[in-house]
């Protein structure tokens, strides 16, 4: 192959190619920066105590997000409560009972098909399946059963590399002290794979607090009237209450700082678990 | 002894059952959404359904003017975002000293957490008045859906060919570099070309993440149903069309907003398998 002769020197492409390529690099780092110092600076000032406190009043124009943090965290942990076990336990079969092969092929497809999903697929289907057929209207049982599927994907993979990093020596000794395969996964391979699988479980968690489309058709729109006390009442979760805030325009204020209780709380989330990720990375690094 | 034999092979029967839950969750996600849509492009016509004439009072569902707009708006968000995601892989592989590198990583992960109905945000409050007072139009156009959308891609694209990048093997460069080759004639001919696959992967990924992209795209893209004659017109995406309408549709209007879903769904498969083959090329070549 002959090189094709350029207009600039080796020397001189070189340094254009990294001014050029540091560039854009940094305008996107600066758009990262720019979001977050728009949403917290608009937003914090305007959330006080009393803001995650009382109750919305007069559909958002005025009050706090009391009630709507409370249903959001009910439909997430609902979610969060369905979605582990299936997760690990498909991660556990993944990575402990099966050598790759074609089932594994057929899981690995559903897992990775489910991740590209869009979240308004997801909404279409609780709300047929959820909402509909099987009859529990909007309500907190049909959004946290709703997110539970998108989180699946997420928890597998998590869960699936934290279970590998796990060496095979702690295997091999409790096996040779005389562990069934199941002991030796619960009580040794399990609790040294714990970290990994929470940061997955705690990254999951961050992303269903902020998924709106999935919700909206399936926990519903309404305002609750009070703290949601039975999975079958509908809510409101906070990222569907910020949407309806800007979207409408009810109001300004209550947008801003809502939104910056939403991406103030999912930042500390994943920021604290890629911090645990690491630590457990390099635990057995 | 056989107590435990026995309980092991339920355990091993259980997590079976539960490794199954993904495919099972895909299947019951598409007989759904094909039960409650195909009857209606069955019944209105195949012809009819990719119309360009949406007229859900007058019982006419042509989707064909929200195919074009996701088209567009995906196109436009590619645009923007392949050429500041690959940049950014490529210096976070090949070019960041390592420090850099721990911090960059994280900011860019950061960036895929923040929710899409912030997103959305910004471009009601900033984006879209900067369209209307430098650009002109309404400002809630696919221009602006394409901004937001490129910027929400860029985790994907950073991620997956960085992943790619990596994989290239260290000797290639080492030798390219002992040849007397640039840094830059190392990764355009060498580290690039290596990676080819993967990157490929990356952007079919981020195409599906643009065309599934739904609350976003609602607030900023204007939403009217007709054909774009310029970037600063509105459009309306398939997402949208669902996001819009799901909520008081019946009868046929909802059927047709489901069979949306389907050409939606059908869509998305066909990017994750195409990303799929990508991927698989690659590892077929690395091995």
């Amino acid at each position: 192959m002959t090189p094709r002769r350029s207009l600039l020197s080796p020397r001189r492409a070189q340094t254009v190619a990294r001014v050029v390529l540091w560039t854009l690099t940094l305008t996107a780092l600066a758009i990262l920066g720019f979001i977050l110092a728009f949403v917290l600076g608009h937003g914090l000032p305007r959330v006080g105590l009393a803001f995650l406190l009382e109750a919305p009043v007069d559909g958002g124009r005025a009050g706090g997000v009391a009630t709507i943090v409370v249903g959001t965290l009910e439909v997430t942990a609902l979610g969060l409560v369905t979605a582990t076990p299936l997760g690990l336990g498909t991660a556990v079969y993944l990575v402990e009972y099966t050598r790759e092969g074609r089932f594994t092929r057929l899981i690995r497809f559903g897992a990775d098909c489910l991740a590209g999903v869009p979240s308004i697929i997801f909404g279409l289907f609780g709300f047929v399946l959820f909402v509909l057929t099987l009859g529990f209207g909007w309500s907190i049982l049909a959004g946290g059963l709703t997110l539970a599927f998108m989180m699946l994907p997420t928890i597998i993979r998590t869960s699936e590399e934290a279970l590998r990093a796990v060496p095979a020596g702690y295997r091999d000794v409790a096996l040779s002290l005389g562990a069934s395969k199941w002991q030796s996964i619960r009580k040794v391979v399990l609790p040294a794979a714990l970290p990994g699988v929470v940061t997955g479980l705690v990254l999951s968690l961050g992303r269903a607090i902020g998924e709106t489309a999935a919700v909206i058709f399936t926990a519903g729109s309404s305002l609750p009237r009070r703290i949601p006390r039975t999975v079958f009442e509908g809510t409101r979760t906070l990222s569907v209450h910020f949407y309806q805030l800007a979207r409408e325009g009810i109001s300004a204020d209550n947008a801003y700082a809502t939104a910056a209780v939403l991406v103030l709380a999912i930042s500390l989330i994943n920021v604290t678990a890629y911090a645990a990720m690491n630590r457990f990375i390099r635990r057995f690094a | 002894m056989t107590i435990v034999r026995d309980s092991e092979k339920l355990v091993e029967r259980v997590l079976g059952l539960l490794a199954l839950s993904g495919v099972g969750i895909l299947a019951a996600i598409t007989f759904f959404i094909f039960r409650e849509g195909l009857p209606l492009i069955a019944s209105a016509g195949l012809s009819n359904f990719l119309s360009t004439d949406w007229h859900p009072v007058a019982g006419r569902y042509g989707i064909a003017l929200m195919i074009v707009g996701s088209v567009a708006v995906t196109a436009g968000a590619l645009a923007l975002g392949v050429p500041l995601g690959l940049a950014c892989a490529v210096v976070l592989a090949e070019m960041a000293p390592a420090r850099a590198r721990r911090v960059l990583k994280p900011a860019v992960e950061l960036l895929a957490g923040i929710p899409s109905v912030v997103y959305g945000f910004m471009g009601i409050v900033v984006v879209v008045p900067w369209i209307r007072r430098h650009l002109g139009g309404p400002g809630a156009s696919g221009l602006a859906a394409a901004a937001i959308l490129g910027v929400m891609i860029l985790p994907t694209i950073v991620a997956v060919s960085l992943d790619a990048l990596q994989a290239v093997p260290r000797s290639f460069r080492e030798g390219s570099l002992a040849l007397g080759a640039t840094e830059w004639q190392t990764i355009r001919r060498v580290v690039l070309p290596g990676a080819r696959s993967g990157i490929v992967a990356a952007v079919i990924l981020a195409m599906g993440r643009a065309v599934g992209e739904t609350m976003a795209v609602v607030m900023v893209a204007g939403n009217a149903v007709q054909l774009p004659r310029s970037p600063l017109d509105p459009v309306r995406t398939l997402t949208a069309n669902l996001a819009l309408e799901m909520g008081y549709a019946s009868g046929d209007h909802r059927a047709a907003l489901f069979a949306t879903g389907i050409v939606l769904f059908l869509i998305i498969v066909a990017l994750n398998a195409l990303a799929g083959l990508a991927r698989r090329r690659r590892e077929g070549r690395a091995s």
